[in-house]
Protein backbone atom coordinates (compact mmCIF):
# COMPACT_ATOMS: atom_id res chain seq x y z
CA UNK A 1 0.00 0.00 0.00
CA UNK A 2 1.01 3.56 -0.58
CA UNK A 3 -0.44 7.03 -0.30
CA UNK A 4 -2.77 8.02 -3.13
CA UNK A 5 -2.35 11.57 -4.42
CA UNK A 6 -5.02 13.15 -6.63
CA UNK A 7 -3.67 15.68 -9.11
CA UNK A 8 -5.73 18.53 -10.61
CA UNK A 9 -5.91 18.85 -14.40
CA UNK A 10 -3.66 21.88 -14.51
CA UNK A 11 -0.75 19.95 -12.90
CA UNK A 12 -1.08 16.73 -14.89
CA UNK A 13 1.62 17.87 -17.27
CA UNK A 14 3.96 16.71 -14.50
CA UNK A 15 2.34 13.29 -14.15
CA UNK A 16 2.04 12.33 -17.83
CA UNK A 17 -1.65 13.07 -17.62
CA UNK A 18 -2.30 10.77 -14.65
CA UNK A 19 -5.22 11.82 -12.42
CA UNK A 20 -3.71 10.11 -9.45
CA UNK A 21 -0.27 8.96 -8.52
CA UNK A 22 1.16 7.09 -5.55
CA UNK A 23 3.93 8.00 -3.21
CA UNK A 24 5.47 7.27 0.16
CA UNK A 25 6.71 9.24 3.14
CA UNK A 26 5.90 9.82 6.78
CA UNK A 27 4.97 13.48 6.35
CA UNK A 28 3.40 15.49 3.54
CA UNK A 29 6.78 17.12 2.90
CA UNK A 30 8.43 13.71 2.48
CA UNK A 31 5.59 12.58 0.24
CA UNK A 32 6.04 15.59 -2.05
CA UNK A 33 9.80 14.91 -2.06
CA UNK A 34 9.13 11.32 -3.08
CA UNK A 35 6.76 12.40 -5.87
CA UNK A 36 9.35 14.86 -7.18
CA UNK A 37 11.72 11.98 -7.98
CA UNK A 38 9.27 10.56 -10.51
CA UNK A 39 7.39 13.74 -11.42
CA UNK A 40 10.06 16.41 -11.72
CA UNK A 41 8.81 19.99 -11.32
CA UNK A 42 5.63 19.11 -9.46
CA UNK A 43 6.92 20.01 -6.01
CA UNK A 44 7.80 23.57 -6.99
CA UNK A 45 4.21 24.16 -8.13
CA UNK A 46 2.90 23.15 -4.71
CA UNK A 47 5.46 24.55 -2.32
CA UNK A 48 7.65 27.63 -2.06
CA UNK A 49 10.11 28.84 0.62
CA UNK A 50 7.26 29.72 2.94
CA UNK A 51 5.39 26.43 2.68
CA UNK A 52 2.29 25.61 0.68
CA UNK A 53 1.62 28.06 -2.11
CA UNK A 54 -1.21 30.49 -1.45
CA UNK A 55 -3.62 29.29 -4.11
CA UNK A 56 -2.95 25.60 -3.65
CA UNK A 57 -5.14 23.63 -1.28
CA UNK A 58 -4.04 20.21 -0.07
CA UNK A 59 -6.42 17.90 1.74
CA UNK A 60 -5.52 14.78 3.73
CA UNK A 61 -8.55 12.48 3.66
CA UNK A 62 -10.67 15.56 2.84
CA UNK A 63 -9.31 17.73 5.68
CA UNK A 64 -7.32 20.87 4.74
CA UNK A 65 -3.70 20.30 5.85
CA UNK A 66 -3.31 23.98 6.75
CA UNK A 67 -5.44 23.15 9.79
CA UNK A 68 -3.42 20.03 10.56
CA UNK A 69 0.35 20.48 10.56
CA UNK A 70 0.87 21.86 7.08
CA UNK A 71 3.82 20.22 5.34
CA UNK A 72 4.72 18.46 8.62
CA UNK A 73 1.35 16.69 8.70
CA UNK A 74 1.93 12.96 9.25
CA UNK A 75 0.71 10.70 6.45
CA UNK A 76 0.47 6.94 6.25
CA UNK A 77 -0.29 4.12 3.83
CA UNK A 78 -3.91 4.12 2.78
CA UNK A 79 -4.31 7.89 3.10
CA UNK A 80 -5.65 9.97 0.23
CA UNK A 81 -4.12 13.37 -0.50
CA UNK A 82 -6.07 15.70 -2.80
CA UNK A 83 -4.48 18.73 -4.42
CA UNK A 84 -6.85 21.45 -5.68
CA UNK A 85 -6.57 25.04 -6.87
CA UNK A 86 -8.30 27.52 -4.54
CA UNK A 87 -11.68 28.45 -5.99
CA UNK A 88 -14.51 30.66 -4.85
CA UNK A 89 -17.19 28.39 -3.58
CA UNK A 90 -20.61 29.50 -3.10
CA UNK A 91 -20.66 26.97 -0.49
CA UNK A 92 -23.18 28.40 1.82
CA UNK A 93 -25.05 27.85 -1.20
CA UNK A 94 -24.37 30.01 -3.71
CA UNK A 95 -22.37 32.86 -3.56
CA UNK B 1 -45.31 35.55 14.74
CA UNK B 2 -46.47 38.82 13.23
CA UNK B 3 -44.25 41.19 11.21
CA UNK B 4 -44.83 44.57 9.57
CA UNK B 5 -43.43 43.35 6.24
CA UNK B 6 -41.42 40.54 4.69
CA UNK B 7 -37.98 42.02 5.43
CA UNK B 8 -38.87 42.28 9.11
CA UNK B 9 -39.29 38.50 9.17
CA UNK B 10 -35.63 37.92 8.32
CA UNK B 11 -33.78 35.41 10.50
CA UNK B 12 -34.93 33.82 13.77
CA UNK B 13 -34.83 30.50 11.97
CA UNK B 14 -35.52 27.26 13.85
CA UNK B 15 -32.77 25.13 15.38
CA UNK B 16 -33.97 21.56 15.03
CA UNK B 17 -32.50 18.46 16.69
CA UNK B 18 -31.39 15.55 14.50
CA UNK B 19 -32.04 12.65 16.91
CA UNK B 20 -31.72 9.89 14.31
CA UNK B 21 -28.52 11.16 12.71
CA UNK B 22 -26.82 12.03 16.01
CA UNK B 23 -24.44 9.30 17.21
CA UNK B 24 -25.63 9.63 20.82
CA UNK B 25 -28.60 11.91 21.06
CA UNK B 26 -29.48 11.00 24.62
CA UNK B 27 -27.04 9.94 27.27
CA UNK B 28 -26.51 6.21 26.99
CA UNK B 29 -23.20 4.64 27.84
CA UNK B 30 -21.19 7.72 26.89
CA UNK B 31 -21.37 11.48 26.65
CA UNK B 32 -24.05 13.03 24.45
CA UNK B 33 -22.98 13.75 20.89
CA UNK B 34 -25.83 15.63 19.24
CA UNK B 35 -26.42 17.39 15.95
CA UNK B 36 -28.72 20.39 15.51
CA UNK B 37 -29.81 21.82 12.17
CA UNK B 38 -30.28 25.57 11.69
CA UNK B 39 -32.92 25.74 8.96
CA UNK B 40 -32.05 28.78 6.87
CA UNK B 41 -34.63 27.95 4.22
CA UNK B 42 -37.09 29.63 6.59
CA UNK B 43 -35.91 33.05 5.43
CA UNK B 44 -37.90 35.35 3.11
CA UNK B 45 -36.56 33.97 -0.21
CA UNK B 46 -35.64 30.60 1.21
CA UNK B 47 -31.92 30.85 1.87
CA UNK B 48 -29.31 32.06 4.34
CA UNK B 49 -28.29 34.71 1.79
CA UNK B 50 -31.22 36.92 2.71
CA UNK B 51 -29.28 37.96 5.79
CA UNK B 52 -26.21 39.13 3.86
CA UNK B 53 -28.27 40.74 1.10
CA UNK B 54 -30.33 42.76 3.53
CA UNK B 55 -27.31 43.90 5.54
CA UNK B 56 -25.24 44.78 2.45
CA UNK B 57 -28.02 46.87 0.91
CA UNK B 58 -28.78 48.58 4.23
CA UNK B 59 -25.11 49.49 4.63
CA UNK B 60 -24.84 50.79 1.06
CA UNK B 61 -27.93 52.96 1.68
CA UNK B 62 -26.39 54.27 4.88
CA UNK B 63 -23.17 55.06 3.02
CA UNK B 64 -25.14 56.96 0.37
CA UNK B 65 -24.09 54.56 -2.42
CA UNK B 66 -27.64 53.63 -3.40
CA UNK B 67 -30.42 55.96 -4.51
CA UNK B 68 -33.79 54.99 -5.96
CA UNK B 69 -33.16 53.72 -9.48
CA UNK B 70 -29.56 52.67 -8.78
CA UNK B 71 -28.25 49.50 -10.40
CA UNK B 72 -26.74 46.78 -8.21
CA UNK B 73 -24.23 44.42 -9.85
CA UNK B 74 -23.22 41.14 -8.21
CA UNK B 75 -21.37 37.91 -9.05
CA UNK B 76 -23.43 35.06 -7.61
CA UNK B 77 -24.12 31.40 -8.19
CA UNK B 78 -27.75 32.12 -7.40
CA UNK B 79 -28.99 32.52 -3.86
CA UNK B 80 -27.35 35.89 -3.17
CA UNK B 81 -28.73 37.19 -6.44
CA UNK B 82 -32.23 36.01 -5.56
CA UNK B 83 -32.00 37.66 -2.12
CA UNK B 84 -30.62 40.91 -3.53
CA UNK B 85 -33.31 40.96 -6.23
CA UNK B 86 -36.07 40.59 -3.65
CA UNK B 87 -34.74 43.36 -1.41
CA UNK B 88 -34.03 45.55 -4.44
CA UNK B 89 -37.56 45.04 -5.74
CA UNK B 90 -38.98 46.34 -2.45
CA UNK B 91 -36.53 49.25 -2.34
CA UNK B 92 -36.66 50.33 -5.98
CA UNK B 93 -33.26 49.26 -7.32
CA UNK B 94 -32.34 47.41 -10.48
CA UNK B 95 -30.25 44.23 -10.16
CA UNK B 96 -27.80 42.72 -12.65
CA UNK B 97 -26.21 39.41 -11.63
CA UNK B 98 -23.24 37.64 -13.17
CA UNK B 99 -23.91 33.93 -12.79
CA UNK B 100 -22.04 30.84 -14.01
CA UNK B 101 -24.01 29.12 -16.78
CA UNK B 102 -23.81 25.76 -14.97
CA UNK B 103 -26.26 26.63 -12.21
CA UNK B 104 -29.77 25.28 -11.84
CA UNK B 105 -32.70 26.41 -13.98
CA UNK B 106 -34.76 27.17 -10.87
CA UNK B 107 -32.30 29.87 -9.84
CA UNK B 108 -32.59 31.53 -13.25
CA UNK B 109 -36.38 31.48 -13.11
CA UNK B 110 -36.48 32.92 -9.60
CA UNK B 111 -34.04 35.68 -10.53
CA UNK B 112 -36.09 36.67 -13.55
CA UNK B 113 -39.28 36.53 -11.51
CA UNK B 114 -37.84 39.07 -9.09
CA UNK B 115 -36.81 41.21 -12.05
CA UNK B 116 -33.05 40.63 -12.06
CA UNK B 117 -31.09 40.68 -15.30
CA UNK B 118 -28.67 37.79 -15.77
CA UNK B 119 -25.28 37.93 -17.45
CA UNK B 120 -23.95 34.39 -17.93
CA UNK B 121 -20.31 33.64 -17.18
CA UNK B 122 -18.56 30.54 -18.57
CA UNK B 123 -19.17 27.23 -16.75
CA UNK B 124 -15.49 26.41 -16.58
CA UNK B 125 -14.06 28.12 -13.55
CA UNK B 126 -17.38 28.35 -11.72
CA UNK B 127 -17.78 31.25 -9.32
CA UNK B 128 -14.19 32.43 -9.84
CA UNK B 129 -15.09 33.27 -13.38
CA UNK B 130 -18.29 35.07 -12.34
CA UNK B 131 -16.23 37.20 -9.95
CA UNK B 132 -13.73 38.02 -12.69
CA UNK B 133 -16.43 38.99 -15.19
CA UNK B 134 -18.29 41.10 -12.62
CA UNK B 135 -15.13 42.98 -11.67
CA UNK B 136 -14.52 43.71 -15.34
CA UNK B 137 -18.08 45.03 -15.82
CA UNK B 138 -17.81 47.10 -12.63
CA UNK B 139 -14.71 48.79 -14.04
CA UNK B 140 -16.62 49.66 -17.23
CA UNK B 141 -19.74 50.83 -15.37
CA UNK B 142 -18.60 52.95 -12.44
CA UNK B 143 -22.19 54.17 -11.95
CA UNK B 144 -23.29 50.65 -10.99
CA UNK B 145 -22.89 49.55 -7.38
CA UNK B 146 -21.18 46.22 -6.84
CA UNK B 147 -21.88 45.14 -3.28
CA UNK B 148 -19.35 42.32 -3.69
CA UNK B 149 -20.33 39.72 -1.13
CA UNK B 150 -16.83 38.16 -1.10
CA UNK B 151 -15.30 41.26 0.41
CA UNK B 152 -18.20 43.18 1.97
CA UNK B 153 -17.90 43.40 5.75
CA UNK B 154 -21.69 43.71 6.02
CA UNK B 155 -21.96 40.11 4.78
CA UNK B 156 -19.98 38.75 7.75
CA UNK B 157 -21.57 41.31 10.07
CA UNK B 158 -25.05 40.04 9.19
CA UNK B 159 -24.04 36.74 10.74
CA UNK B 160 -22.20 38.33 13.65
CA UNK B 161 -25.33 40.31 14.52
CA UNK B 162 -28.07 37.79 13.72
CA UNK B 163 -27.13 34.14 13.03
CA UNK B 164 -24.49 33.95 15.77
CA UNK B 165 -26.66 35.38 18.58
CA UNK B 166 -29.61 33.19 17.49
CA UNK B 167 -27.50 30.02 17.67
CA UNK B 168 -26.00 30.87 21.04
CA UNK B 169 -29.38 31.79 22.54
CA UNK B 170 -30.92 28.51 21.37
CA UNK B 171 -27.95 26.32 22.30
CA UNK B 172 -25.67 27.88 24.93
CA UNK B 173 -23.83 24.55 25.27
CA UNK B 174 -22.75 24.55 21.60
CA UNK B 175 -19.34 22.93 20.99
CA UNK B 176 -19.14 23.03 17.16
CA UNK B 177 -20.53 25.23 14.40
CA UNK B 178 -20.39 23.84 10.85
CA UNK B 179 -21.33 25.77 7.70
CA UNK B 180 -20.52 25.90 4.02
CA UNK B 181 -17.53 27.90 2.80
CA UNK B 182 -18.22 30.16 -0.15
CA UNK B 183 -17.92 33.85 0.47
CA UNK B 184 -16.91 32.76 4.00
CA UNK B 185 -19.31 35.37 5.46
CA UNK B 186 -21.37 32.93 7.53
CA UNK B 187 -18.36 31.22 9.11
CA UNK B 188 -16.46 34.47 9.75
CA UNK B 189 -19.43 36.25 11.35
CA UNK B 190 -20.86 33.39 13.40
CA UNK B 191 -17.36 32.13 14.23
CA UNK B 192 -16.20 35.46 15.68
CA UNK B 193 -19.39 35.91 17.67
CA UNK B 194 -19.32 32.44 19.19
CA UNK B 195 -15.58 32.64 20.00
CA UNK B 196 -16.13 35.82 21.99
CA UNK B 197 -18.56 33.90 24.18
CA UNK B 198 -16.79 30.57 24.21
CA UNK B 199 -13.13 30.55 23.13
CA UNK B 200 -13.16 26.74 22.86
CA UNK B 201 -15.96 26.48 20.30
CA UNK B 202 -14.88 24.71 17.12
CA UNK B 203 -15.66 26.44 13.81
CA UNK B 204 -15.72 24.00 10.92
CA UNK B 205 -15.96 24.74 7.20
CA UNK B 206 -17.41 22.41 4.56
CA UNK B 207 -16.18 23.34 1.13
CA UNK B 208 -17.75 21.88 -2.03
CA UNK B 209 -15.44 19.76 -4.19
CA UNK B 210 -16.53 19.74 -7.81
CA UNK B 211 -15.50 17.72 -10.79
CA UNK B 212 -13.03 18.41 -13.56
CA UNK B 213 -15.07 21.01 -15.38
CA UNK B 214 -15.07 23.50 -12.54
CA UNK B 215 -11.39 23.11 -11.67
CA UNK B 216 -10.19 22.23 -15.13
CA UNK B 217 -8.90 25.61 -16.15
CA UNK B 218 -7.95 26.99 -12.77
CA UNK B 219 -4.35 28.00 -12.58
CA UNK B 220 -2.79 27.25 -9.21
CA UNK B 221 -0.78 30.46 -9.41
CA UNK B 222 -3.77 32.78 -9.57
CA UNK B 223 -6.56 31.26 -7.54
CA UNK B 224 -9.13 33.17 -5.61
CA UNK B 225 -9.47 33.60 -1.87
CA UNK B 226 -12.37 35.82 -0.73
CA UNK B 227 -11.22 39.03 0.92
CA UNK B 228 -13.45 38.25 3.92
CA UNK B 229 -11.63 35.00 4.63
CA UNK B 230 -9.55 34.88 7.82
CA UNK B 231 -8.08 31.43 8.35
CA UNK B 232 -7.61 32.03 12.08
CA UNK B 233 -11.38 31.94 12.68
CA UNK B 234 -11.62 28.34 11.52
CA UNK B 235 -10.73 25.25 13.53
CA UNK B 236 -10.65 23.10 10.44
CA UNK B 237 -11.89 22.82 6.88
CA UNK B 238 -13.23 19.83 4.94
CA UNK B 239 -13.48 19.37 1.21
CA UNK B 240 -16.68 17.43 0.50
CA UNK B 241 -17.22 15.61 -2.78
CA UNK B 242 -20.47 15.79 -4.72
CA UNK B 243 -21.03 12.09 -3.97
CA UNK B 244 -20.78 12.58 -0.19
CA UNK B 245 -22.92 15.74 -0.30
CA UNK B 246 -25.64 13.94 -2.27
CA UNK B 247 -25.63 10.90 0.00
CA UNK B 248 -25.99 13.05 3.10
CA UNK B 249 -28.69 15.21 1.50
CA UNK B 250 -30.75 12.07 1.00
CA UNK B 251 -30.04 10.87 4.54
CA UNK B 252 -31.46 14.15 5.83
CA UNK B 253 -34.75 13.40 4.10
CA UNK B 254 -34.80 9.71 4.99
CA UNK B 255 -33.77 9.98 8.63
CA UNK B 256 -35.07 13.37 9.72
CA UNK B 257 -37.59 14.45 7.09
CA UNK B 258 -35.56 17.52 6.17
CA UNK B 259 -35.64 18.43 2.47
CA UNK B 260 -32.48 20.50 2.16
CA UNK B 261 -30.27 21.75 -0.64
CA UNK B 262 -27.16 19.85 -1.67
CA UNK B 263 -24.70 22.09 0.17
CA UNK B 264 -26.54 21.16 3.39
CA UNK B 265 -25.58 17.56 2.71
CA UNK B 266 -21.95 18.64 2.52
CA UNK B 267 -22.30 20.49 5.83
CA UNK B 268 -23.91 17.45 7.44
CA UNK B 269 -21.04 15.30 6.15
CA UNK B 270 -18.49 17.52 7.88
CA UNK B 271 -20.68 17.66 11.02
CA UNK B 272 -20.87 13.88 11.19
CA UNK B 273 -17.09 13.74 10.78
CA UNK B 274 -16.68 15.97 13.84
CA UNK B 275 -19.30 13.92 15.71
CA UNK B 276 -17.35 10.72 15.03
CA UNK B 277 -14.20 12.37 16.40
CA UNK B 278 -16.08 13.39 19.57
CA UNK B 279 -17.43 9.86 20.05
CA UNK B 280 -13.94 8.40 19.60
CA UNK B 281 -12.55 10.83 22.19
CA UNK B 282 -15.43 10.21 24.59
CA UNK B 283 -16.28 13.92 24.61
CA UNK B 284 -19.70 15.60 24.76
CA UNK B 285 -20.57 17.51 21.60
CA UNK B 286 -23.45 19.75 20.54
CA UNK B 287 -22.87 20.42 16.87
CA UNK B 288 -24.83 23.01 14.90
CA UNK B 289 -24.99 22.34 11.15
CA UNK B 290 -26.24 25.27 9.09
CA UNK B 291 -28.61 24.21 6.31
CA UNK B 292 -28.29 27.09 3.83
CA UNK B 293 -31.40 26.38 1.79
CA UNK B 294 -34.12 23.87 0.91
CA UNK B 295 -34.05 21.34 -1.90
CA UNK B 296 -36.60 23.04 -4.16
CA UNK B 297 -34.10 24.87 -6.33
CA UNK B 298 -32.20 21.66 -7.12
CA UNK B 299 -35.03 19.37 -8.20
CA UNK B 300 -34.16 19.83 -11.87
CA UNK B 301 -30.60 18.62 -11.22
CA UNK B 302 -32.03 15.17 -10.52
CA UNK B 303 -30.32 15.07 -7.13
CA UNK B 304 -33.31 13.55 -5.40
CA UNK B 305 -34.36 10.85 -7.85
CA UNK B 306 -32.88 7.58 -9.07
CA UNK B 307 -29.82 5.93 -7.61
CA UNK B 308 -27.01 7.94 -6.03
CA UNK B 309 -24.73 7.01 -8.92
CA UNK B 310 -27.22 8.37 -11.44
CA UNK B 311 -27.68 11.54 -9.42
CA UNK B 312 -23.94 12.01 -9.12
CA UNK B 313 -23.48 11.61 -12.86
CA UNK B 314 -26.21 14.19 -13.52
CA UNK B 315 -24.58 16.61 -11.11
CA UNK B 316 -21.18 16.42 -12.78
CA UNK B 317 -20.11 19.86 -13.91
CA UNK B 318 -22.92 21.68 -12.12
CA UNK B 319 -22.43 24.10 -9.27
CA UNK B 320 -24.46 22.84 -6.35
CA UNK B 321 -23.39 25.30 -3.73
Amino acid sequence: MAIEVRIPTILRTYTDGAKQVEGTGSTLDELFGDLEQRHGGLRARLVDDKGLRRFVNVYLNDEDVRFLDGLATPVKDGDTVTVLPAVAGGASVAG
Amino acid sequence: MRYENLLESLGHTPLVGLPRLSPQHSRGSGAEVRLWAKLEDRNPTGSVKDRAAFFMIAQAEKDGLLQPGSTILEPTSGNTGISLAMVAKLRGYRVVVVMPENTSEERRQLLRMYGAEIIASPAAGGSNEAVRVAKQIAAERPDWVMLYQYGNEANARAHYETTGPEVLADLPEITHFVAGLGTTGTLMGVGRYLREHNPDVKIVAAEPRYGELVYGLRNVDEGFVPELYDESVLTTRFSVSSADALRRTRELVAAEGIFAGISSGAVLHAGLGMAAKAVAAGERADIVVLMADGGWKYLSTGAYSGTLEEAEARLEGQLWA
